[in-house]
């Protein structure tokens, strides 16, 4: 894995566009994993996932916690790993052992041994040596280390004890690596204190990892603090290895985080949005110019997204967004969907998230190439403003 | 009439033809998925094509509840509204009320109901049903039929087929696009020759587009199914094709073909995978079994589909029944595997090969011989020699109690039936 910096954008400079070398494919940064269950997207099968934009949908974020159930570690090393495993054997796939949906980190129950996840199968306690048991069979192209993550209300003891057990997770993880870490994500926490969060960085930046997870944000976090943590953490990272955090969604919170210096995000939005039946709108040919599609009209909208359950669009022979490129939007209608969610058809969810993961993933390349062109802080800017507009108009 | 229908291969009762029709020509013998609700559970439009279907059904019932016939004619009716290019079916109506509806009363006048949604009385006509079938807009359409389960017995029966009859004349006259769909009459009468020799000359009658063998696949014993179909085949016109609704499983597909049969339509091959059971050629594979956690090979080896050439068993058996990727994937293998079946059919019979096809097909689905009396009794009336597939003799098979129907049996070169010692 190779990973350079290729452009500094943006008030302090902290902006970067990246190139990631990993997997045989050139990855450009910043860029959004696509989040997975039990290896594949929820609804995306591997034939419809080559039609969303490449390499940018090459990126897969998968827990090695939803296999505890899965096939055992033998099973998975017979059939070669992950990549094999799941047919997707040019996909990247970055390995980290919570999300939001299907891998709860419960910090209550974790304890000296190892960290605890609320999973389907119920409650799952995670030793290192658990976790490397499932690294070294599913050999993923990047993994993060194990990390005792807290939400933000926990006692400043508990904190600390958080930081303890992530670092010596880490080496533990290290340790039990057959790369002794070239394709280690070291895990920084630290919950809401900046003291914490230096401290956890630092220590983290001295370990032979070759990049860094931000985690232990978005949970229970305000927004306001969220910026100070993110500068706390990364302020003590190095430029030249590249940083990904969990949880942050939200098209501002993507943008926040890249102001602060992360090159790879991770979050579930995309799903959520799927499952409430929401399909993304916001104009991602040009911020600031005309919404398309008479999404002025629409009274079910907040101009960021529609929801298709919505009666107002059981007639409605439009695509979701007449420009969009995505395999639904090119063969479906609005109303053709809003049919599919009525009657609970799975369909609806396959080609809601097609839709929706190709039009984040097209958020993204305008971020990058705002970056490129300098204009990163404006663009931000300009968007942030404009949904905010928006909402304003709606209100009133 | 909407269509074309040329046969290019027979093996004594089984065609292989071509079915032309206003949105796709097809190959028959075919199997016909079942989109329920104008979709497929969990496959895409693109999907259905690259794995090969050729016609697809739509129900009338749920899809009149949701979104409403008139809806789907103002967008331009179900092709367009679902975007598929190739056909559709729509079937009546009838059989949802029947299966469906607690409250269901069948009068001359049609079928009473209480609406599901606000249960208010309700009531569908052949008119009715076939004012909605325009609206929806599918290549093929199904005339209303009083159906009754074959399990039941007495003048209900009798009541039906006639009732049928009736019914078909006012499904014809309430028809107002016979150029670009085709009316389908449907063959009833249970499980009595009399009843459904009647119900076939009427149909035939009428000169419909083609025809339908109703009122089966509700759970009347195998042996009674085949002399049914065996009989409604040998009466139903050369020329047209024959429909035997709800069929089903692939054995049956098989058998039905042999005795002339060419299109069938079921639940069983994408519902099954919800449950998690793949369709292979030694039967079933139940996925969710524990011996499946580690089986490292494909559902099928021999199954060219995406997901046989990419997972294995072991990440099958823990994605089923638990994550919709699963359906998914095990529907995308079972509508590949019947679709293969159909392809294997129509390409058998047309190149001369169906018998071998046939013994092929047993021989993996029952390596034991313990072919069921049922498939022997059929194919010896179906002409096809299963000896070699069978563990005893095939002619005992004869000596079975049943319902003689000596014109269905091919004449023999045997002067003298010796039956096999045990």
């Amino acid at each position: 894995m190779r990973f350079a910096v290729t452009k500094v954008c943006g008030g302090g400079a902290k902006a970067r566009a990246g190139v990631l070398q990993i997997g045989g494919s050139n990855i450009e940064t910043p860029a959004l994993l696509l989040s997975t269950r039990k290896g594949l997207p929820a609804f995306i099968s591997r034939d419809l996932l080559a039609s969303l934009p490449l390499p940018d949908s090459l990126l897969l974020h998968v827990c090695p916690t939803h296999f505890m159930d899965g096939p055992p570690s033998k099973t998975i090393s017979n059939i070669g790993g992950l990549h094999h495993m799941l047919g997707l054997p040019d996909h990247i796939l970055i390995a980290a052992a919570g999300d939001s949906i299907e891998s709860l980190p419960t910090s209550e129950a974790s304890n000296k041994f190892g960290a605890s996840f609320e999973t389907p199968a119920g409650r799952r306690l995670v030793k290192p040596s658990d976790y490397m048991e499932l690294i070294s069979c599913m050999k993923p192209n990047l993994w993060a280390s194990l990390a005792d993550e807290v939400p933000a209300w926990v006692t400043e003891k508990r904190n600390r004890v958080s930081v303890e057990r992530t670092l010596r997770w880490l080496d533990a993880c290290i340790a039990l690596d057959a790369d002794f870490g070239a394709n280690t994500l070291g895990v920084v926490v630290g919950g809401s204190s900046i003291e914490q969060r230096k401290l956890c960085a630092t220590e983290v930046a001295k370990r032979n990892v070759s990049g860094f997870w931000i985690g232990g944000l978005g949970l229970g976090d305000s927004p306001e603090e969220r910026c100070s943590i993110l500068d706390a953490a990364v302020g003590c990272l190095p430029p030249e290895k590249p940083r990904l955090v969990s949880r942050l969604g939200l098209p501002e919170e993507v943008l926040e985080g890249v102001a602060a210096g992360i090159d790879l995000f991770d979050s579930t939005y995309i799903y959520q949005l799927t499952m409430g039946g929401f399909a993304l709108i916001f104009p991602i040919d040009m911020v600031g110019k005309k919404m398309d599609n008479g999404a002025l009209n629409n009274s079910v909208g907040d101009f960021t997204k529609i929801n298709l359950r919505a009666t107002a669009y059981r007639k409605d022979t439009s695509r979701i967004v007449d420009s969009c490129s995505c395999f639904t939007c090119q063969n479906h209608t609005r109303a053709y969907l809003n049919h599919l969610l009525n009657v609970h058809e799975m369909l609806a969810q396959i080609l809601l998230e097609i839709h929706n993961t190709h039009h984040y993933l097209c958020f993204f390349r305008l971020i990058r190439d705002s970056i490129k062109s300098g204009e990163f802080d404006g663009f931000r800017q300009q968007f942030v403003q404009d949904r905010r507009a928006h909402l304003a108009a709606a209100v009133m | 009439m909407a269509l074309r229908f040329e046969v290019l291969g027979r093996f004594n009762r089984a065609r292989a033809a071509r079915l032309t029709l206003p949105h796709f020509t097809c190959q028959t013998p075919l199997f016909m998925p079942v989109g329920t609700q104008g979709t497929i559970k969990g496959l895409t439009t693109d999907q259905l094509e690259e794995i090969g279907c050729q016609i697809i059904l739509g129900n009338t019932y749920h899809l009149e509840l949701r979104p409403g016939s008139r809806l789907i004619d103002d967008l331009g009716g179900l092709h367009k509204f679902m975007n598929w290019k190739r056909a559709l079916l729509t079937d009546s109506g009838g059989f949802q009320m029947v299966s469906l509806l607690h409250l269901a009363d069948i009068t001359e006048e049609g079928v009473t109901f209480q609406s599901p949604v606000d249960g208010k009385p309700m009531l569908l006509t052949p008119e009715e049903s076939i004012h909605i079938q325009n609206n929806i807009g599918a290549d093929i359409i199904m005339a209303l039929d009083d159906v009754v389960k074959t399990t039941i017995t007495g003048p209900r029966i009798e009541e039906a087929m006639y009732r049928t009859l009736r019914w078909i004349d006012r499904c014809i006259a309430a028809h107002k696009k016979p150029d670009v769909q085709n009316l389908f009459g449907i063959v009833q009468g249970g499980l009595d020759p009399v009843l459904r020799d009647i119900c076939v000359k009427g149909l035939v009658e009428r000169n419909l587009p083609g025809y339908a063998i109703g009122g089966l696949a509700g759970g009347e014993d195998k042996d009674s199914f085949w002399r049914v179909v065996a009989q409604c085949t040998a009466g139903l016109p050369e020329d047209k094709p024959r429909y035997v609704m709800g069929v089903g499983y692939p054995l049956d597909i098989v058998v039905c073909s042999a005795l002339g049969a060419d299109m069938y339509d079921c639940v069983y091959p994408t519902r099954t995978a919800r449950f998690g059971t793949a369709l292979v050629p030694e039967g079933v594979l139940k996925l969710k079994q524990n011996a499946m956690a580690t089986d490292e090979r494909p559902i099928d080896p021999t199954c060219p589909c995406m997901v046989c050439k990419k997972y294995t068993r072991a990440y099958l058996h823990c994605l089923v029944t638990k994550d919709a990727m699963g359906s998914q994937l095990l529907s995308y293998h079972n509508l590949s595997y019947m679709m293969r079946l159909s392809r294997d059919l129509h390409m058998s019979i047309l190149e001369g090969r169906f018998p071998e096809f046939v013994r092929g097909f047993l021989r993996i689905q029952f390596p034991k011989g313990d072919v069921p009396k049922w498939v022997r009794n059929a194919m010896v009336v179906a002409g096809i020699d299963i000896s070699e597939c069978c563990a005893k003799c095939p002619r005992d098979a004869m000596d079975a109690p049943g319902t003689d129907i000596p014109e269905l049996c091919p004449p023999t070169n045997n002067k003298e039936h010796i039956p096999c010692k045990r």
